[in-house]
């Protein structure tokens, strides 16, 4: 019976890691999400791969049929076509026919993607090199989230530390972006230095972050937990290494934790660190002008 | 490769009474002959596909476990960046610059290049052009490192090694610039007596469109790096939003040259293929007057696409509508070409030398390619793609099983024409399997990466994504080793090997005027011009 057991775990852990070959559906294809984007768009993409599934196998079929058949070995003898504008219309025609099937259910997403009214809160998203800063701009609260000390300690060349001992190796942060559930967040993207992006798979969009100038997207989460992401554009040395976590919690969860944050901010806040304070909020409020004028 | 032409030259003495090449280093370096200069340009980009190997093996051997175990994240930033540079302007345009010089005059009918010295100019500017980026590498503050696509504001961290790089860039686009006008001159001046321009081989047209292409493009990527150098060293702020300027202009302007430059790696490649697969089917190319106007349309809309490399900077609405409608549209006349060449060997008499097998690998692995292609055209799924292993999976089967297995077709077609050798068959048939085998070990889980959520241009990453990238490791050192068979083949074909008659492949003498001439094809060639019917 032990053994049984010993078996049937090596079984599974061969399944989980060891064997790409057994690798789960997760680790080869898109994530559905947890967003209505999100699952927008994972449908698109099957839709899509479907149909050049089909098509590849089509054309494959043909292809390999030729090479199988028409061999000199096997005594093919050429013919001697070299057109046939019946069949160069369809092969025309039809794709252009496929592509409009295809183009139709794309725009409908991306007009919704597009669409940021209704935003129930908005939350001001800074890239450094290498970390990011999140700023509640109707709440006063902001913080800095950078990758997780162990994280760090272990990615430094020939640290000695085997990453998989590490729990969430480099997708792994001090300060986690903190949301609601249910709620449209909208999200307002820019950059202290070089140019970053944002991007949270489970949400299913990302946005580059670019200095002096703010991006939008939106998302609005319907289950709790915890989603991680990474910075997705070069920004230098450290690009690697600046992750993404966003905690997703009930509403009256989240609440808790705000007054928290401002609570811990007030207590902690001396006359000079409130005019730092104060003078960046003003910057948020220019910001946002720009965000609104564009 | 030296013996092949002294050995071609004293062939060459046999048919005519001109005169053959001068002696030892100095023939190389003034040399206007088009097919001594197309060697060199072969045996260059050969040298720089080998060094450009090197640095991308250098990444995979860094990606193979999880953690940090050879190289500082900047240095690998530097590999990735180099890397690519070196394989596109060093590696696949020389190789197709180099096919071009050898093979349009003896497609033609031409007796050499229409503008020699500029031809040995153009080669030569390449050389110092590289030397400079190879320089870069040695720089304090170390070698670029901001990606191939040089984005703004990162690329100003560069140190000294930024201004080597945009000389380096301004250096080879003089070059391909030459090389195109030679071509165009080439083509539209010197053809023989018959050859209207819907009777050229399908070679000589895609490279006819690929050189406007080049005289399009090339200025517009100078212009973009110089105001690079200018912000850098001299205050202006093109690309900086604090003096009124934009760094997402340089990313238009970049990708307005970018689009079309990918283009002019894979158009030279389709009419690499459209030559190869008629050979090896006997029987003539299927669609030849659609196959010109479908390499037509694809130029035409490179240019009016450039913004789906861009999706997520932040567009309007209607630019992103605009930029991915135009994007699927190119899924069009590619398909057509794809449907072409399967329509050519239906109903053919196929053979499977070693120039066929590696037609066949592009036409499976590159329509793959195409796939993918069309999947990020999708605006609202790109969002998720972009700037994920995804995107590299994609770019690499269009350029390495699409563009450079075209480039290893061509040259196991031609080779023997130009050493007057036929190379070892076996070696050559185990170059290509384990090349295409190896290929897709390397590449195909790129694409589970890129899904699975890895970013690009990542130096270490988290533990679910370790086992794919072992896998595309393994691959990677498989294809890297298989190349060096490539280069043993060449080596042992240049030197001897069965002669081969002046047509050399079964039946081609109908597919081509370069199998007309002797076999190794002389010094001079078509001093007369012949007639074509």
């Amino acid at each position: 019976m032990n053994m049984v057991k010993r078996a049937f775990a090596a079984g599974v852990a061969f399944a989980g890691g060891a064997s790409p070959a057994m690798a789960a559906w997760s680790d080869v294809n898109l994530r559905v999400g947890v967003t209505e984007l999100s699952r927008e768009i994972y449908g698109l993409h099957m839709l899509i791969l479907w149909i050049c599934v089909a098509i590849a196998v089509a054309v494959f079929a043909v292809m390999i049929y030729s090479i199988a058949t028409f061999r000199k070995s096997k005594g093919a003898v050429p013919a001697n076509f070299d057109h046939n504008t019946k069949a160069e219309v369809i092969w025309t025609v039809i794709p252009v026919l496929i592509l409009v099937g295809m183009a139709i259910p794309a725009a409908r997403t991306l007009v919704k993607i597009d669409d940021m009214r209704g935003s129930e809160l908005t939350i001001k998203v800074t890239g450094y090199q290498w970390k990011w800063q999140y700023e509640y701009v109707d709440h006063g609260v902001s913080f800095y989230s950078t990758l997780a000390r162990t994280s760090d300690e272990a990615r430094q060349v020939d640290s000695g530390v085997d990453p998989r001992s590490v729990e969430n190796y480099l997708l792994e942060v001090d300060n986690p972006l903190v949301v609601p559930q249910g709620r449209k967040v909208r999200v307002l993207i820019t950059a202290n230095d070089v140019i970053h992006a944002w991007w949270v798979p489970d949400f299913g969009m990302k946005r580059d972050a670019i200095p002096g100038f703010i991006n939008e997207m939106w998302f609005r989460a319907d289950e709790t937990g915890v989603f991680r992401g990474q910075c997705a554009e070069l920004c230098g040395r450290d690009h690697g290494f600046m992750p993404i976590v966003v905690v997703v919690k009930p509403q009256d969860e989240y609440d808790a934790w705000l007054k928290e944050q401002q609570a811990a901010r007030q207590a902690a806040a001396t006359p000079a660190a409130q005019t730092a304070q104060a003078s960046q909020q003003v910057d948020t409020v220019a910001a946002l002008r720009v965000a609104n004028a564009e | 490769m030296s013996t092949t032409h002294t050995q071609a030259h004293g062939h060459a003495h046999e048919h005519h009474d001109d005169h053959g090449p001068a002696k030892g280093f100095k023939r190389w370096l003034t040399t206007t002959n088009h097919k001594d200069i197309g060697t060199m340009y072969l045996v260059f980009s050969l040298v720089m596909f080998l060094l450009g190997g090197a640095m991308a093996l250098v990444i995979r051997a860094e990606l193979f476990m999880p953690g940090m175990q050879l190289v500082d994240p900047g240095f690998f930033n530097t590999m990735t960046t180099v890397h690519a540079l070196i394989m596109v302007f060093g590696a696949v345009m020389p190789a197709t610059v180099g096919l071009a010089n050898w093979m349009i005059p003896l497609q033609v009918g031409a007796p050499d290049m229409a503008l020699p010295r500029m031809n040995n100019f153009s080669f030569w500017l390449l050389v110092a052009a590289f030397s400079l980026l190879i320089l870069s590498l040695f720089m304090p503050g170390g070698g670029p490192a901001a990606g191939w696509t040089l984005y703004p504001p990162l690329v100003l961290q560069t140190g000294d090694a930024l201004p080597l790089a945009i000389f380096a860039i301004h250096l080879a686009g003089a070059s391909s610039i030459m090389g195109a006008i030679n071509i165009i001159v080439t083509i539209m001046n010197m053809r023989a007596p018959g050859m209207t321009l819907l009777k050229m081989p399908l070679f000589v047209w895609t490279w006819l469109i690929t050189a406007y292409l080049l005289i399009a493009v090339m200025p517009v990527f100078a212009g973009a790096v110089t105001m690079l150098l200018t912000d850098h060293f001299f205050g202006t702020t093109f690309f900086a939003a604090a003096g009124g300027g934009d760094p997402v202009l340089y990313q238009h302007i970049f990708w307005f040259f970018g689009h079309p430059e990918v283009y002019i790696m894979i158009l030279p490649a389709f009419g690499i293929v459209s030559e190869i697969i008629p050979t090896f089917s006997r029987k003539p190319l299927f669609g030849y007057d659609a196959m010109v106007y479908a390499t037509a349309s694809i130029a035409f809309l490179s240019f009016i696409v450039w913004a789906h490399h861009m999706f997520t900077v932040g567009m309007p609405l209607a630019g992103q509508m605009f930029f991915m409608l135009s994007t699927m549209l190119i899924a069009v006349p590619t398909g057509v070409k794809v449907f072409n060449w399967t329509a050519t060997m239906w109903r053919g008499s196929l053979t499977f030398e070693p120039p066929m097998l590696f037609a066949l690998a592009f036409l499976f692995l590159f329509t793959i390619g195409g796939f993918s292609g069309l999947m990020m055209a999708i605006a609202p799924v790109d969002f998720q793609y972009h700037d994920t292993y995804f995107i590299v999976a994609h770019f690499h089967y269009v350029l390495v099983p699409g563009a450079v297995f075209a480039i290893m077709a061509g040259v196991y077609y031609w080779l023997p024409k130009w050493t007057g050798h036929m190379y070892d068959m076996k070696l050559a048939n185990l170059h290509f399997w384990s090349s295409a085998i190896f290929v897709n070990v390397l590449f195909f889980p790129q694409h589970f990466l890129g899904l699975a959520g890895m970013p690009r241009r990542i130096p270490d990453y988290s533990t679910q994504f370790a086992d794919w990238n072992m896998v595309s490791s393994i691959g990677a050192f498989g294809f890297g080793l298989s190349q060096l068979l490539f280069v043993y083949v060449i080596w042992k074909c240049a030197r001897g090997g069965a002669k081969v008659s002046d047509e050399v492949w079964d039946g081609a003498r109908v597919h081509g005027l370069e199998w007309t001439v002797p076999s190794p094809a002389p010094y001079h060639t078509f001093d007369e011009a012949p007639v074509v019917k």
